[in-house]
């Protein structure tokens, strides 16, 4: 398969980028996307010119370092799968793919298509997690959960902060990623004690790093590469007010 | 006091304000939609026209008016405010961005719906409201006033684009408000979406009905 690239290149963070065209050929459709760019890379390291730089670590969906902005799509046009998971046959032969990196206020360009997400670590730092000393794995039935709610935590915790949320959402909304820690945590035991701290304290986090408001689009979810369902935001909006109010 | 502005100044808060404040202003809809209903009646409007006549009249009418205008405005500012605070948020805009793939085409435009939904509302409530409150003399039939300004066509269809943008405006808003209050659990988002039917078609078709009852029946 052959292709022609548009790919937003940017030296660093101050300066200013720009989209440079690529032709590429001899492209196999089992390839992933970025597998595709490394052929790019190879090409241009031949002609001693700069590669082009984008975040990848695991390559099998699961890290969630890899997020590119592919024709108009958080990790392209296919659903649930992340831009190491994309394979180049849902590509047209011939056409042009344009390639940017996340664009948000929150996720600063550090250099072409990798971006600064450094603002969701604060934002778990800020509460996505439980303070109580657990000690060693106790005796599975000695703190019941529910199936229902075990199943919830779950798909919860299935986030891997890749930030195609932010980047998809129209209002650049950290909502589903800030709502998934919360709703993971209010959904279990162990979470409670810290619940009205933890989703105070996220939100103002959230607010402060300059992420938009939410206004329940829902391009979240279906962006989200693990199908993260925009329901834990509402279980999020129910832990503020409850936090806040009562 | 202060935990109520510092709730208003998270973003959570303020999409908590833009809904409750959205809730009464739909609240009133009904409210306003059945009175009107009285038009219909085949008495030549005196029954509207007694209804027009006492409404004033009441002091928790008048309370309310006033309550509604606040909450009005709290609910546009706080909305446009949010709007702004978004576009801040995205920093540059794509070179390609699908939007329509992955949201509704309703809820990516709430600001111009409601915008347009506004400004008709002044001209309403200029030509209803103003006209009853403060051009009423002897003989003042509420009733004459709207058949006459609803039997010209510019107004009529003026009116039916609005009702249309309103029920645009309500298709998303309606849900969303349940998601910021966040009661849409998956449970109930079905539900929730049917009862909206009542709010984003129902109301506005009843609204809309009156310049069309006017437009072809005088
Ligand atoms: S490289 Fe790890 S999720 Fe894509």
């Amino acid at each position: 398969m052959n292709f022609k690239l548009k790919i937003w290149r940017q030296y660093d963070r101050n300066s200013k980028g720009k989209f440079a065209v690529y032709n590429v050929t001899d492209i196999s459709p089992d390839m992933s996307f970025l597998e595709m760019l490394d052929a790019v890379n190879r090409n241009l390291a031949k002609k001693s010119e700069d590669v082009i730089a984008f975040d990848h670590d695991c390559r099998e969906g699961i890290c969630g370092s890899c997020g590119l902005y592919i024709d108009g799509r958080a990790h392209g046009p296919q659903r649930g799968v992340t831009t190491c998971e994309l394979r180049m046959r849902h590509f047209k032969d011939g056409g042009t793919i344009i390639v940017e990196p996340w664009h948000s206020k929150a996720f600063p360009v550090i250099k072409d298509l990798v971006v600064d997400r450094t603002a969701f670590e604060r934002i778990i730092q800020a509460g996505g997690y439980i303070s109580v000393d657990t000690g060693s794995a106790p005796e599975a039935s000695s703190l019941p959960v529910p199936k229902a709610n075990a199943e919830e935590a779950m798909d919860a915790a299935a986030c891997i902060g890749c930030g195609a949320c932010v980047a998809a959402c129209k209002n650049s909304s950290a909502m589903l990623f800030m709502s998934a820690k919360v709703s993971q945590l209010a959904l279990l035991p162990q979470g409670d004690p810290e619940r009205k701290r933890r989703v105070q304290k996220m939100v103002e986090t959230m607010d402060r790093e300059g992420f938009g408001l939410c206004s329940n689009t829902y391009a979240c979810e279906q962006e989200c590469p693990k199908k993260i369902s925009v329901s834990h935001i509402a279980r999020m909006n129910r832990e503020f007010i409850r936090a806040k109010l009562f | 006091m202060r935990a109520l502005i510092e709730f208003y100044n998270s973003s959570v808060g303020k999409k908590l304000i833009v809904g409750l404040t959205g809730f009464f202003l739909i609240a009133y809809l009904i409210i306003h939609l059945f009175g009107n209903l009285l038009l219909f009646r085949s008495d030549g409007g005196a029954a509207f026209d007694i209804y027009a006549e006492l409404l004033p009249q009441v002091v928790v009418i008048r309370i309310i008016e006033v309550v509604l205008f606040l909450i009005f405005i709290f609910h546009i500012i706080t909305a446009a405010y949010t709007w702004l605070l978004n576009k801040q948020a995205r920093g540059s805009a794509y070179e390609l961005q699908k939007k329509g793939e992955t949201s509704a085409l309703t809820s990516r435009t709430m600001l111009l719906s409601g915008s347009i939904v506004y400004i008709f509302l002044v001209l309403h409530m200029r030509q209803f409201w103003y006209v009853s409150r403060y051009e009423a003399g002897e003989h003042f039939s509420m009733y004459e006033v709207v058949r006459a300004t609803l039997a010209e066509p510019v107004y009529s269809i003026l009116y039916i684009i609005a009702m249309f943008l309103l029920g645009f405006h309500l298709k998303h808003g309606f849900q969303s408000a349940f998601q910021t209050f966040g009661l849409r659990d998956k449970k109930y988002a079905s539900l929730i979406e049917w009862v909206g039917v009542i709010f984003w078609l129902l109301i506005p078709i009843g609204f809309a009905s009156m310049p069309i009852y006017f437009l072809l029946n005088f």
